[in-house]
């Protein structure tokens, strides 16, 4: 190719190609803009399950949560942040039992790696998507995650109301699908129902 | 002709009329100071005014660019984010800097500033919105805008840092190297124009503009002011002189307060000049959009006020130009003087011989479809 060829193709291509670049930045133009209008968009805010922002223990309708009070979250956590208190008390049946007096946990240590989580015998905690935990002083960073006059849930009560009822309560739509079959397995529920009444 | 429409939103009514009332009543000595007085503060108040709307669509469109949403907190839409740019930026310290040339260092940013106010004054706004009508328009504008790059070079001089100077160096290169090109450029429209005055080259326009007179040569001049322009108000593809990653700021790196203030405004109003003079030249500057013989048609584009011509036409130009900042990465100086020395500067030799052809025999398209 000779020098003047070269010169005028090199012209032309790059005219093309700078208004090629141009074309593209005029589509992006008219995009839909990405950002998130943060306070603003609170309600429609979208934050994954498995972020972890704060340690929670559950507790249930009854004040109940699983916590032994073990202490394995504590010696597993590795910079200190959870802090176990247990008292011994004396049960109805004369049995000594440790129980848990306050669950402490620092949030300004903890670098949320989850291992407390994982190895939580009776899974007593878990880490929440909660992410506004901005606080005025440092004191508040720590926190006692168990309630105020909570116990430890029972574990062989909750066993039983949960046996019997279900099991009518999933054949009955079930029996509206299928009416040949299933019929009788819903009449044979119906027999033994009064039976385990008498019993 | 256009005087036979009704032009019931022009600016010249308040100011015959404002005229009439100050010589009914004053020696013409005072009259004339008055005028200039009022006329210098509207100057300056519109220089800062400008400035600001400038920034602020800056900021909105390049974070349209973007795909973000630009400053929208202070004020409705983030109207206001400039208004408080600005009193932060007057409220701001201006530091001294050790051991740098004292007098220069302050002398600098007024001359950038003064350059950029004396063309500013020399550009028709509208009809009768014009303070200085030269018969030399265009070689003024061109004369009095490179002044700048003096403001330039002393602020790198007299900083006393390396980025300060590596900055105003390549600076001065560009300037000088795209100096050139843009007197071409408007060269080019002088030749076909016949004039050189702004008042009489945008009446030339009010059929055809010169971007369409002289079709070819005209478009050709027309990029080639606009890169050129562009380069130099060191903005876009060409602001190797500021390059960040290199030289921090570059020449006004050890600027602060009002002084980096006077940069930035003289930053912005560079563009609006570059764009304003472009319009004037090459786009019927003030003229409404006009077609011979529509005389409907006419009417109803003439009854738009001028400065709205003016104004959305220098708009126009100023999307165009941060666009191109917006869209391609920044030269490297070779290729900065390559795309000068090499491209621009030859095509334009071309091209205003190829436009002195035109004028001479009769092609232009005026002369083709005799408009007027």
């Amino acid at each position: 190719m000779s020098s003047v060829s070269k010169y005028f193709s090199g012209l032309f291509t790059g005219i093309f190609s700078l208004l090629k670049g141009m074309s593209v930045t005029w589509k992006e133009l008219w995009t839909p803009k990405v950002t998130q209008q943060y306070p603003e968009n609170r309600d429609t805010l979208v934050i994954s399950e498995r972020f972890r922002c704060e340690l929670v223990m559950p507790h249930d309708e009854n004040n109940e949560h699983a916590c032994t009070a073990c202490g394995i979250c504590q010696m597993n956590c590795p910079n200190g942040t959870i802090v176990v208190t247990s008292q011994m008390i004396e049960t109805e049946d004369g049995k000594k039992k440790k129980i848990l007096d306050t669950h402490q946990w620092d949030l300004g240590m903890c670098t949320f790696c989850n291992l407390c989580v994982i190895t939580c015998p009776s899974d007593a905690i878990k880490f929440e998507n909660t992410f506004e935990n901005a606080v005025f002083t440092r004191s508040k960073l720590v926190q006692k995650i168990n309630h105020e006059g909570s116990k430890l849930r029972e574990k062989k009560k909750e066993v039983k109301p949960v046996e019997t009822k279900p099991v009518v309560e999933v054949k009955t739509p079930v029996a509206e699908a299928k009416p040949v079959v299933e019929e009788k397995a819903f009449e044979e529920v119906k027999h033994e129902e009064p039976k385990a009444e008498k019993e | 002709m256009i005087l036979n429409y009704s032009q019931p939103l022009e600016v010249t009514n308040l100011t015959s009329w404002l005229d009439s009332a100050l010589r009914s009543s004053m020696s013409e000595f005072w009259v004339l100071l008055i005028e200039f007085v009022i006329v210098g503060a509207l100057l300056l108040t519109a220089y800062a005014v400008i400035a600001l709307i400038l920034i602020y669509a800056e900021r909105k469109i390049t974070a349209f660019f973007q795909a973000r949403y630009g400053p929208n907190r202070v004020g409705k839409w983030g109207l206001l984010q400039s208004v408080a740019d600005m009193i932060k930026i007057l409220l701001k310290e201006i530091v001294k800097i050790n051991r740098s040339d004292r007098f220069l260092f302050f002398a600098a940013p007024f001359f950038m500033i003064v350059a950029s106010m004396l063309t500013f004054g020399a550009i028709p706004f509208g009809k009768g919105l014009h303070a200085v009508d030269f018969n030399i328009g265009v070689l003024y504008v061109t004369a009095v805008s490179s002044l700048g790059i003096i403001g330039v070079l002393l602020a790198g001089w007299s900083s006393n840092n390396k980025y300060s100077m590596i900055g105003a160096m390549r600076s001065g290169a560009q300037f000088v190297s795209y100096e050139l090109s843009a007197g071409f450029a408007l060269m080019t429209i002088v030749v076909l124009a016949g004039t050189m005055q702004f008042s009489t080259m945008i009446e030339g326009q009010r059929f055809c503009w010169n971007i369409f007179n002289g079709h070819i040569s005209s478009i050709i001049a027309f990029v080639i002011y606009l890169i050129s322009g562009h380069a130099e108000t060191n903005r876009g593809p060409f602001d190797l002189p500021e390059a960040e990653s290199e030289l921090t700021a570059g020449y006004h790196t050890e600027y602060s307060g009002l002084q980096f203030g006077f940069y930035y405004l003289a930053e912005y109003l560079n563009m609006f000049i570059i764009a304003s003079i472009a319009t004037t030249v090459f786009l019927g500057g003030y003229l409404p959009i006009q077609i011979q013989g529509w005389d409907a048609f006419n009417g109803i584009m003439a009854f738009i006020p001028s400065y709205v011509w003016f104004f959305g036409k220098t708009a126009v130009l100023i999307f165009l130009s941060l666009w191109v900042r917006w869209s391609f990465p920044r030269l490297r100086i070779d290729q900065l003087l390559n795309l000068e020395w090499k491209y621009l500067l030859p095509i334009n030799l071309v091209n205003i011989v190829l436009m002195v052809i035109l004028v001479l025999t009769g092609l232009t398209l005026k002369d083709i479809f005799g408009i007027l």
